[in-house]
């Protein structure tokens, strides 16, 4: 199912995630955009340029800078009638407003027995490749995943850009919406078919090994697919919380061979999560050992050539791949 | 503080205002004086942090709210609960750990809340209840619900960074917060004016350009008045307000806590005021009779008693309880 949107195929993910915004504010009062320089300035980014000259003041509104403040206020209104989308304006400063996330929105359900629901957004934006150095550049999804209570949605592609924010807006609970900025300029198709939030996509079948990833990743994983002499099966998460294991475990059946790519540092990541699920389901049916490809332990340096060579590469990603045909 | 003529002074204490005052503050005081006693027996799990001395605040607060107002509060909230009127017994079911517990026996002491009275809860994590209280303002703001939300924290909250963002969040959306401290001298172990230069936590307010007041907090009327008038406040649009009721903690940081960390006879010297005893000299003055106080005193025993006899009986949460309301559907 396609949304009915103003964003045209061949839209830019970046108005796509605004587009996304403003159908929240449209159909739904209770919906605010909260966070710094999200007003009329329209954010560092613009991802919210012109929500507050379209819904005003009261409902496109400028936070201090004031994480702690502002994030805990936006758990506060959700508790009590608004669904908030609030902006952390770099996913690195979630380390000043963890407390509102982690102990707050996560729990107060579950502590109240249902008694409260928390419908907020939690919009972050990341992402290395940009010389922004270690406090502008971390991939910290596998944190939130980590956490019961929370949702970690990290839309790849145009489309769920904007489909996966609105799902988020109507989920009842806490969704960590993670943007990476690499993805803001991409162009593609807004119209693509719509999935439930909480399912994976297939975003390009193969036979040989089963590519698993998410975020800015993606394109990498395509990349490598286009170029390698293996047949990828790429697969978009779309959401580490929920995970799909269901659609992942399906092609590792067929492939035998398991890669997961992601841009967070390889060690405790998301990935380790994943590998640890498929070799216990699938055991005796895999052809190889489960690889990952992601970033060193190290944190992100500000020289663009030193950070460059610390990223996983389509060519990295497909020679892993092929590697691991060869295997066996 | 800086606005006597604006925030005391509007409502004028009655005898019979000051009687249902009195009770609340008996039900509060016999409640916890249990818990106290349960926790030491180790029939109350967890963690316990009485609010004993203190109940002038809760008791002269909660009446000054009004129905769907909201209350944000800290892992010392069992007497605003109670001031708000969330049920003995479910309460009670709760500290005991009780599948028909508020909260299913997943909340505890620590996170008692009741939504459906706008008890948003108790929170474990010091100055959370600032930010959250002033979220729930600002929804009352955005959706026009007319609702006041109070937001209760110790004066050790008040060297948390959550303290001055909420305060200041408040302040430029002129919201409908009614900030409420109670400054019982300790941060947990610390006498809290070692922890800061600036003596009285009123004081902040004026830096958040936000207007304040310091009240006697076991003056239960004293502290009713000043509520009720910075709640009006609050209720017409003038913005935050914050209240600094001064008041004393009878027991330690948590129950076990023996506090060896405390001068001698200041104690002796706050308990000469307590808050019960403060009402109950103000009410035989005004002529009600001792054994009608006794009466209400010996009431909420009853009704205590009865709340722990029942979660006594009562089963733990069936193991599925551990599994739902993770997520909502």
């Amino acid at each position: 199912m396609s949304t009915a949107s103003e964003v045209k195929p061949e839209a830019r993910y970046i108005d796509a995630l605004g587009e996304g915004m403003a159908l929240a504010l449209e159909e739904d009062e209770r919906v605010i955009v909260l966070g710094i320089d999200v007003g009329a300035g329209g954010g560092i980014f613009r991802v919210t340029k012109g929500l507050h000259e379209r819904f005003g003041d009261e409902r496109v509104i400028d936070a201090p800078i004031s994480e702690m403040g502002y994030v805990g206020a936006a758990v506060g209104a959700a508790m009590t009638g608004l669904r908030p989308i609030v902006e952390i304006m770099f996913m690195d400063f979630v380390g000043v407003c963890m407390d509102p996330i982690l102990n707050q929105a996560a729990k107060l359900r579950y502590m109240t027995a249902g008694a409260l629901e928390i419908p907020v957004v939690f919009r972050m934006q990341t992402g290395a490749g940009r010389s922004a150095g270690a406090q502008h550049s971390q991939s910290l999804e596998a944190w939130f995943a980590h956490v019961p209570g929370l949702k970690v949605v990290l839309p790849a592609t145009v489309a769920d850009a904007r489909d996966l924010m609105l799902d988020a807006v109507h989920d009842p609970n806490p969704v960590v919406f993670v943007e990476n900025r690499r993805l803001y300029a991409m162009r593609g198709d807004a119209e693509a078919e719509r999935l439930p939030l909480g399912k994976a996509r297939v975003a390009r079948p193969g036979d040989d090994v089963t590519v698993v990833t998410w975020g800015q990743m993606l394109r990498e994983c395509l990349s490598a697919a286009e170029e390698s002499e293996a047949s990828l099966e790429v697969i978009d998460l779309r959401s580490l919380a929920p995970l799909d294991l269901d659609t992942v475990v399906e092609s590792v059946r067929r492939s035998g061979r398991l890669l997961i790519v992601h841009e967070a540092v390889q060690d405790f990541g998301a990935g380790a999560e994943i590998a640890a699920r498929v070799g216990d389901l699938l055991f005796d049916e895999l052809r190889t050992p489960v690889r990952r490809l992601g970033a060193p332990a190290v944190p992100m340096p500000f020289s663009p050539d030193l950070e460059r060579a610390l990223l996983p590469t389509s060519k990295a990603i497909s020679s892993a791949a092929e590697g691991l045909k060869a295997e066996g | 503080m800086s606005t006597n003529e604006t925030a005391a002074g509007s409502a004028s204490g009655t005898a019979t205002e000051e009687f249902d005052l009195f009770a609340t503050m008996a039900l509060i005081r016999a409640f916890e004086t249990r818990v106290s006693e349960l926790y030491r027996d180790s029939e109350i799990p967890g963690f316990v942090h009485t609010s004993l001395g203190q109940e002038a605040v809760a008791a002269g607060v909660g009446s000054a709210l009004a129905d769907g107002d909201y209350v944000a509060t800290t892992h010392r909230g069992h007497g605003h609960c109670l001031a708000r009127g969330m049920d003995v017994e479910a309460m009670m079911a709760e500290l005991f750990a009780r599948g028909e517990g508020i909260c299913h026996g997943k909340g505890g002491s620590m996170h008692i809340a009741d939504p459906a009275k706008g008890v948003l809860g108790a929170n474990a994590i010091v100055g959370a209840s600032l930010p959250l209280g002033v979220g729930a303002a600002l929804s009352s703001k955005l959706l026009g619900q007319g609702r006041v939300s109070a937001a209760f924290f110790g004066e050790g909250a008040v060297n948390q960074g959550a303290f001055h963002e909420a305060v200041n969040l408040a302040a430029i959306w002129d919201l409908p917060a009614l900030l409420v401290c109670e400054n019982n001298i300790y941060a947990e172990f610390s006498d809290s004016r070692r922890m800061t230069r600036v003596p009285g936590v009123a004081d902040r307010a004026a830096t958040y350009g936000i207007e304040s007041e310091t009240v006697d907090g076991n003056d239960v009327l004293a502290v009713n008045e000043l509520a009720l008038a910075a709640a009006a406040r609050c209720r017409e649009g003038a913005g935050p307000f914050l209240i600094e009721a001064e008041t004393y903690r009878w027991h330690g940081h948590y129950e076990g806590d023996a506090q060896p960390y405390k001068p001698e006879h200041e104690a002796t010297a706050w308990r000469e005021r307590d808050p019960l005893v403060v009402s109950r000299t103000r009410l035989l003055g005004t002529g009600v009779a001792a054994e009608q106080l006794d009466e209400i005193e010996n009431q909420a025993s009853t009704r205590v008693e009865a709340s722990i006899e029942r979660a006594r009986q009562l089963p733990p949460p069936e193991l599925e309880e551990a599994y739902a309301d993770v997520y909502g559907e």
